[in-house]
């Protein structure tokens, strides 16, 4: 037989494989953001004197504490928080804007078509950092700048992604039969054909989801993001980095969660795009 | 983006002054510099200087700024002053371009050929063993942002082994060679935008590998060898040549985290303290020329696509 001839089905659970592990540990990270005043055994802020001069990880401090002797664990919990309310929030602007222009440019064709495609060709061009750059420079850091550089940078990608499957579905004969009984084409979007194109639409949240927490955390890392006594993970990997020759754990701990977040979401990408042939 | 740096003609003439000028000052030198005109008459203005073909209002001694250019007011390339370094931005961008060259061309030059490599051993193997150890590590690899990748291989190579320099600052008269301190910032870039390729080469590969005329190549008795040089490779690295250059994005994003890590004097490292300090010329000059980079390889890309297939139409 030809090498990779029943590559099928084990393709197929492989990817069921790597949805389950990617959905398990992001809802995992959800949760901990979720209860994160339940289980942090200290305020992300509390500062323990005794602690700050030994920060090294101990029985009361089980991943050690930052050099001021704050608690890792509970920054790093606390932290969770943030990433899992900013990456949501740009996330979802990002697709809402991206789906509606890609729908409409796909549905409606013509001169809308045009005029939404060629912005979104320019618009790919700018990478989200350098957006976000211009943006800190006339209006400071914010989360409301972050969302509108996400959204800026993100949309035009979903929205071709989203244009390309409207319009491969529109000529199908459910989407004729609905026009026929004189639906809206808003309806007929919403109802026929965007429940029909969210597969490779998910693939690409998945996708994106981790540029956005890498994005986020960059942010983070390079000072451009929430203001300090925000516990961020990118922030507490560049507090920590300082004292990276002695204190090891202070910026390896929060690199590990930004990665596992990440790690996930490609997961998820890759098993959703296996999963389904 | 001119649009954005300069959308409020107040706080352009209030960053020029700082935070200690007075409310008439501002408002003073927002009239000098024709702040209050018409956006498309700025950028107008904005693009005539940069031509050469009118002054910058900025030295114009009658404001008196201090800020001189050797050249004079009007000249080819003439894209205002660094209000952090009181210096014009092009020869602020001259110094601290070649380094950021090297960076990019370095990775670049080593990125390619290893990705495009793992990514046809892993698509051609695809299932097996080979495949499955290339596409793990690839996967967790493009997973681990910059900054995670740097300040991990810092732990390792400086804080643990002592075997590289934490800083890259170039300085020839540094105890370590030009060649160690540039050996984790290259690093660190290539495997962001390799492990990425690699992913792109490997699926490629991989659905080429199951298409009829691959088996009609092999069932003509062609060796394993000469199906994958002659059929698979031709048809399976159309879409990685455009994704490689498109990655360009991702590598200008790369190359400010990476020269922020490791202090290395590049272009990166200075938007962002550009950024932070609002040196809105020199913010604006870095970012025209970053987004320039990024259109030109993105129109390089749809050119490259059309000339490798011939299918879509010339």
């Amino acid at each position: 037989m030809i090498a990779g001839y029943d590559l099928g089905g084990r393709r197929a659970a492989r990817g069921r494989w790597a949805v389950r592990s990617g959905l398990g540990i992001l809802i995992f990270w959800a949760l901990v953001a979720a209860f994160a005043p339940l289980i942090a055994p200290y305020a992300p802020s509390a500062i323990d004197f005794a602690a700050a001069a030994d920060p090294r990880p101990s029985a009361v401090h089980p991943l050690g504490t930052d050099l001021l002797g704050r608690d890792l664990l509970s920054r790093l919990i606390w932290g969770a928080r943030t990433t899992f309310a900013v990456v949501p929030l740009a996330l979802g602007a990002a697709f809402v804007v991206g789906i509606a222009a890609g729908a409409v440019a796909g549905y409606f064709g013509g001169w809308t078509d045009a005029v939404i495609s060629r912005a979104s060709d320019v618009m790919l061009a700018f990478p989200a950092l350098i957006l976000y750059v211009i943006l800190i420079t006339a209006r400071g850091p914010s989360l409301s700048n972050i969302v509108i550089a996400v959204t800026l940078a993100y949309a035009p990608g979903v929205a071709r992604l989203c244009r390309a499957q409207v319009l491969a579905l529109r000529g199908l004969d459910y989407v004729r039969a609905a026009e026929a009984r004189g639906e809206p084409a808003w309806s007929i979007i919403i109802a026929e054909i965007l429940p029909n194109a969210r597969g490779p639409l998910l693939v690409d949240l998945a996708l994106r989801a981790g540029y956005t927490v890498i994005l986020v955390g960059t942010l983070g890392f390079l000072g451009l993001g929430l203001p300090p006594p925000t516990p961020d993970w990118g922030g507490m990997v560049v507090e920590g980095s300082g004292m990276m020759a002695v204190y090891w754990h202070m910026a390896l701990f929060p690199c590990i969660a930004i990665s596992s977040v990440v790690i996930a979401c490609n997961l998820l990408a890759d098993g959703l795009r296996e999963a389904r042939p | 983006m001119f649009v954005v740096t300069e959308h409020s003609p107040g706080q352009v003439s209030a960053r020029i002054l700082g935070p200690y000028a007075l409310e008439s000052q501002v408002t003073l030198l927002r009239g000098r510099l024709g702040l209050d005109d018409p956006l498309l008459l700025r950028y107008g203005r904005w693009l005539a200087t940069l031509a050469g073909m009118a002054d910058n209002r900025l030295s114009d001694p009658v404001i008196g700024l201090g800020l001189n250019d050797p050249r004079g007011a009007r000249y080819f390339g003439n894209l205002g002053f660094s209000l952090m370094q009181k210096q014009p931005v092009i020869d602020v961008i001259g110094r601290r371009i070649w380094p950021t060259l090297a960076l990019t061309l370095w990775s670049v030059g080593i990125m390619v050929p290893v990705a495009l490599v793992l990514g046809v051993v892993a698509g051609v193997a695809e299932g097996r063993v080979a495949d499955r150890v290339i596409s793990g590590a690839t996967m967790v690899l493009t997973s681990l942002p910059e900054f995670v990748t740097g300040v991990v291989l810092l732990m390792v190579f400086t804080g643990w082994l002592r075997l590289l320099p934490g800083v890259s600052t170039l300085d020839p008269g540094d105890r370590w060679s030009v060649g160690a301190q540039m050996v984790m910032p290259v690093t660190v870039l290539a495997v962001a935008s390799g492990s990425y390729v690699a992913r792109i080469v490997r699926a490629s590969v991989a659905d080429t590998m199951r298409r009829p005329f691959v088996r009609a190549a092999r069932m003509k008795g062609l060796s394993q060898r000469s199906v994958i040089l002659r059929h698979v490779l031709r048809n399976a690295l159309i879409a990685p040549v455009t994704v490689i250059l498109l990655q360009i994005n991702w590598i200008l994003t790369g190359v400010v985290v990476v020269e922020s890590i490791f202090a290395y004097p590049g272009l990166g490292a200075l938007l962002l303290q550009a950024a932070l300090f609002g040196d809105l010329y020199l913010v604006q000059a870095l970012t025209m020329l970053a987004l320039s980079v990024a259109v030109l390889t993105q129109i390089a890309g749809d050119l490259a696509y059309r000339w490798l297939d011939p299918r879509i139409g010339r």
